[in-house]
Parts: structure tokens; sequence; C-alpha cells
């Protein structure tokens, strides 16, 4: 008895340091990009935001300022040092709004990720590791999915489901949904038929075990590469959407429903445009930074070179 | 190679009949009346109400509406728009090149300029010109484009003063349209004048329509280039003495064109979807505006109409795209 919980620990305290060591491996080679350690750095300074958005954003975002209506930032001539990046039509402090709009995006993204990856994966190990028949019906339902344009498709989605933040997010996860479901599919069946996944099912493993225990492990590399690209995808499609009018409503401070509401004012006040929309394309570019750097540290043909 | 395309060929037809069947589903499951909608503001009494239900067959049951959609379909009638009570298909064609003209010049610019960037990128893989243009082609990646193209308008419309806001063509020049296509029309009516105004309403659409396939054309073409020029027979090129010239453009940039024409292909559901939102942004007449204020007024038999002959296109495309690839690649015909 002794001698097994012994030997237990031994073992996991083995595998924490070959983890740390894998760890600091995979550190080795992410961090060899500048431009993905940068990403890192602005996506954590973002993720900090967000979580502190009411500690640090000088004003409420709903706060309607009625003596400062469309007041430029505070380096322009007419500017008010309280409003750093200046005030929209109705006197609300942008900067406010967009710190808060930083809780948006990014819950957006990690709901849409969530989703779509947890349902793709489902999807794609019952194609990838029953085939025929299962394997048809999924990959066609993808295929019809893939054939429309996305944001099309998600425009469509919200209409039915009805505008707002959570059906947008619905509408883009089942559109973003099938890119997971072909990766994991075509990992598993690169997988299903090696001498190790045969091992375990003479061992007696079941189903279950051998899709989720067994096979999944091995097709993760690729998994988190996507989930990278489909967080910043699923950014601007909400974004988009909001811009359309079919994602969040006013007065959420959504980026993309933030421009949707600016668009009128483009020509006499040109900052309610421009601030709402760089903050999209520095968190995307970010998290796009972050996903080049997590493809190369993770694909083992890069390693060599 | 017919075997091969026979192959492609059926496994498209169970996805058609799934596009044609979600399309149908999708409109169903729209909230609101579709005789409602088309009776507008001054309502309808029951009597009428019934009729008109009878008359579009909303009465019967979905798989008897699936099948006569279906056969209507393929005898080339998609229904009659209920806000303009239009045929669905003659307001396509007619709404259709604009959106044609705004995606093919901007693909052209996304490849013009693409794949030399990506070509000379992999060439001088770590130089300055390599980082910069990656770094300008992920945020062109990373770029909302409806913000991208109101950042355009305040300094080329606003400012600069350079380029019109919306439209096709300045309202002065009039003319039937003979190719629906305003840069050839505008330029055989004759009328001076014509064809610049078309330039300068067409100039800020398709550089934003073209800035996500142009960023992904250019690292696709990158990361191809760098692949085909580590392989053996690049470096036996080499070493025959070959021009640098000859070793990129005709050993290498021949083999790295497979995953290029994918990538190419691949842009035109990106190009349909940023169309609709840079149509929105300038107000450009083509399907992608049809879509939005068709999904906007609940115009059901455009929406399930549109999203049908969209899809098909997507498809069309796709299918081109396989099939050109067992061309320039013989390894796939036999597979």
């Amino acid at each position: 008895m002794t001698d097994q919980s012994a030997g237990e620990s031994a073992s996991g305290a083995l595998a924490a340091g070959t983890r740390r060591r894998a760890l600091a491996e995979f550190w080795h080679y992410y961090s060899a990009n500048t431009g993905a350690v940068i990403g890192l750095f602005v996506f954590a300074a973002l993720v900090l935001m967000a979580i502190f958005a009411p500690l640090i954003s000088p004003h409420l975002p709903q706060e309607q300022f009625r003596d400062s209506l469309l007041t430029p930032p505070a380096w322009q001539e007419g500017g008010k040092p309280m409003f750093l990046l200046g005030t929209d039509a109705v006197g609300r402090d942008i900067l406010s709004r967009l710190i808060h709009g930083a809780r948006y995006s990014l819950f957006i993204g990690l709901v849409v990720v969530v989703f779509a990856l947890v349902s793709g994966i489902v999807l794609g190990i019952l194609a990838g590791y029953f085939g025929g028949w299962v394997d048809a019906l999924i990959m066609r339902v993808m295929d019809i999915i893939l054939s429309f344009p996305s944001l099309l498709l998600a425009l469509v989605l919200v209409a039915i489901l009805g505008p707002g933040l959570f059906n947008a997010m619905l509408a883009i996860a089942i559109v973003l949904q099938p890119h997971f479901a072909r990766l994991t599919r075509a990992a598993v069946m690169a997988e299903k038929n090696r001498e190790y996944v045969t091992a375990s099912r003479i061992a007696g493993a079941s189903h279950l075990r051998l899709m989720l225990r067994t096979i999944l492990p091995n097709c993760v590399a690729p998994l988190i590469v996507q989930a990278t690209l489909s967080f910043s995808n699923a950014i601007l499609e909400a974004a988009a959407l909001g811009f359309l009018g079919m994602g969040a409503q006013p007065p959420i401070p959504e980026w993309g429903t933030m421009l949707a509401t600016a668009r009128e004012f483009i020509l006499r006040a040109p900052w309610v445009v421009t601030f709402p929309g760089l903050a999209i394309l520095i968190t995307v570019l970010a998290i796009n930074l972050v996903g080049d750097g997590l493809r190369d540290a993770l694909d083992p043909k890069m390693k060599r070179s | 190679m017919l075997r091969y395309l026979l192959h492609k060929l059926a496994l498209i037809i169970p996805t058609v009949f799934g596009i044609s069947l979600a399309a149908f589903a999708f409109v169903r499951l729209l909230p609101g009346d579709p005789i409602l909608a088309l009776a507008g503001e001054r309502g309808v009494s029951p009597e009428r109400y019934n009729e008109l239900i009878h008359q579009f067959g909303y009465d019967r049951p979905y798989v008897v509406q699936y099948l006569e959609y279906l056969r209507q379909v393929l005898t080339g009638d998609f229904g009659i728009s209920i806000a303009t009570k239009r045929p669905v298909l003659g307001e396509f064609q007619a709404l259709f090149p604009a959106t044609l003209e705004l995606a093919t010049v901007a693909l052209i610019i996304a490849v013009l300029i693409g794949i030399p960037a990506g070509i000379f990128a992999a060439v001088k893989r770590g130089s300055w010109f390599d980082q910069a243009t990656m770094g300008v082609a992920l945020t062109g990646y990373s770029m909302p484009i409806f913000w991208w193209g109101l950042l355009l308008i305040i300094f080329f419309s606003g400012y600069l003063g350079w380029t019109p806001v919306s439209g096709r063509i300045g309202l002065q020049y009039f003319f039937r349209p003979t190719t629906g296509f305003m840069l050839i029309d505008s330029l055989i009516s004759g009328r001076p004048g014509a064809f610049r105004s078309a330039v300068s309403h067409l100039i800020l659409p398709s550089i934003v329509l073209a800035t996500i396939p142009l960023a992904v054309i250019a690292r696709q073409t990158r990361s191809a280039m760098l692949e085909v020029l580590s392989e053996d027979y690049v470096r036996t090129a080499r070493a025959k003495g070959l021009s640098p010239r000859r070793v990129v453009g005709l050993h290498a940039f021949r083999n790295a064109l497979i995953p290029i024409v994918t990538t190419i292909g691949l842009q035109v559901g990106t190009l349909m979807a940023g169309a609709i939102l840079t149509e929105t942004i300038f107000s450009w007449p083509g399907i992608g505006k049809w879509m939005i204020d068709a999904i906007g007024k609940r115009d059901y038999v455009v929406v399930q109409s549109g999203l049908l002959i969209i899809a098909l296109i997507v498809m069309a495309v796709n299918l081109i795209v396989d099939v050109l690839y067992a061309v320039i690649n013989p390894r796939i015909r036999v597979q």
C-alpha cells in the first residue's frame, strides 16, 4: 500500500517535472518571436483593463455630461483634460466607454470560442472516430454552414433569434464551429489507427475513453491555434454585427455598436469613430500576434529550422 | 480527371440540397408573419389574410412547400420580392454586376499586390522588407473593415475632398447599363468625365474590400514560397547556376502556386461577407446591401433566395478552384 502511494507520488512529481520542462521548451520557442511576446503583453494589459474597468475608468460609461457634447480629445483645440479621448454625441466619455467595452469584446471572444471549441470537438471526434454515415452526416452539415459567407449566415441567424449580444455570440459560435469540427476530425482520423490506440482498445478501453483520454490529447496543438484565431474572429464578427445594428444594442459600450451610433458624426467629429475602431484593431492584432507565435511554437516543423 | 470531377460533383449534390433546405428552414424560422409583412402598414382583413396564405401556399405542409420551392428554383423561379413585388431573380441580376465589379477589382488589387509582396518577403526572409510586409499584412488581416472604410472616408472624402462618399457614379451621368460594369459602361458611353467619376467612386470601396484578401494572400504566398525554397530541387536549380530570377520565378513559384490558388479561391467567401459591410458603408447598390435591407425589412423571399444564390455562387467557385487545383497538381487527380 505504502509502496504504491510512494510510487504514485513519484510519478506525479515526474509528470510535474515533464510538464514544467515542456512549458519551458514551449516558452523558448514562443519567445523567439518578438511580435508574439508583444501581442501577449498587450493582450494581458487588455484583460487587466477589462477586469479592473470600474476602478480605472475616469467616468461611468453611461454618464452623460450634457454641457460637453462632442468634445474633441484633450490634445485638440477645445478639448478638456477630464475627457482624454473626447466625448460622444450625448456627452459620454469615450475613454471610459472603451475601457468598459473591453469587457464585452473579451467576454464575447471567450464565450464564442468555448462554445465553438466544445461543440466542434464533440462533432469532430464523433465523425472521425465512427466514420461511415455519422461522419458523412456531420461533415455535410459542416459543409453547408461553410458554404454561406460567415457574416451573412450570422446575420440571418441573429435575425431568427432576435438582435442582441447573447444571440450574436451564439450565431458567431455556430458559424465558427465547423473549423474546429474539421480539424478535430482530421486529427482523429490520423491518430485512430496508431499502435497506442489499438493497444488501449485491446486493453478494453471504452469508446468514450478512447475518444477523450487516448486520442484527443494528441490533437490539441492545431485546436489551440484555431481557438486563438477564432477568438479574434469572434471579436471582429461581433463588432461587425454591432455595427450593422444586429449585435449588442445601445447604450451597451460594445466597440462595434459604438461605431454604429457614431457613423453620422464621422465628418464633424472624427474622434467618435476613430477610437472605438482603433480599440478593435489593437485587440484583434494582439490576439493574432499571439496566434502566430503559438502556431510557430507548437508546429514541430518550425522547430527544426 | 473526369472521375475526379464526378467525385467532386457527387459530394456537392447533397450539400446543394442541404443549402436549399437550410435557406428554406431559416426563413420559416424567422419571427414575424410574411403575409402581415406583405400587407404592410394598412393591415389585412381576416378573409383576405386566409386568401393570401392560400395563394402563397403557406397553409400547406412544410414538406410540400419545400418540394414546391425546389421545383420553382430548378425552373429558375426564385419568387417575388415581398417589398418591391418584383421577381427576386431580376433584382439579383440587376444588382449582382455592382458587387461583381467591386469584388473583381478588389481581388485584382489583392492578387497584384499580395503575390509579389509575399514572394519578395520570402526571398528576402528576415529583412526589413519582410518584417514590414508581414507587419502590415497582419494589421490588414486584423482590420475591422467597416471602421477602415469610415477612416478612408474621413481622410479622402472629408479632409482632402478627393473622392465621393457613396454610390457608383456621379448623378449627372445617366445611361442605360450595357454590361452592368460601371467602369466599362462609362467608357463606352463616351461622356467626358464619366469614366473618371466611376473610378473615383470605386476606388475606396475596392481598397476596403481588398484589405483582408490582400493580407491573407501575401501571408500565404510567403509561407508557400518559404516551404518550396527550402526544397532540394530548388537547391539543385541554384547549384546548376540558374539565375535567382529563374529559380524563384520558374522552379519555386510554380510549385508554390497550388496553396496560393486555393487561398485565392477561398477569398470568395471573404469577399461576399466583406461586400455586406463595404456596400453598407459606401451605399454601393450591390447584393450585400440588398441582403442587409431584405433582412431589415423581413423580406423572406429575398432572404431565402438570396442566401441560396450566394451560397451556390460560393460553392461553384470552390468547385472551380478544386478543378484548377487538379490541373496544376497532377498528384491530386490520381487519388
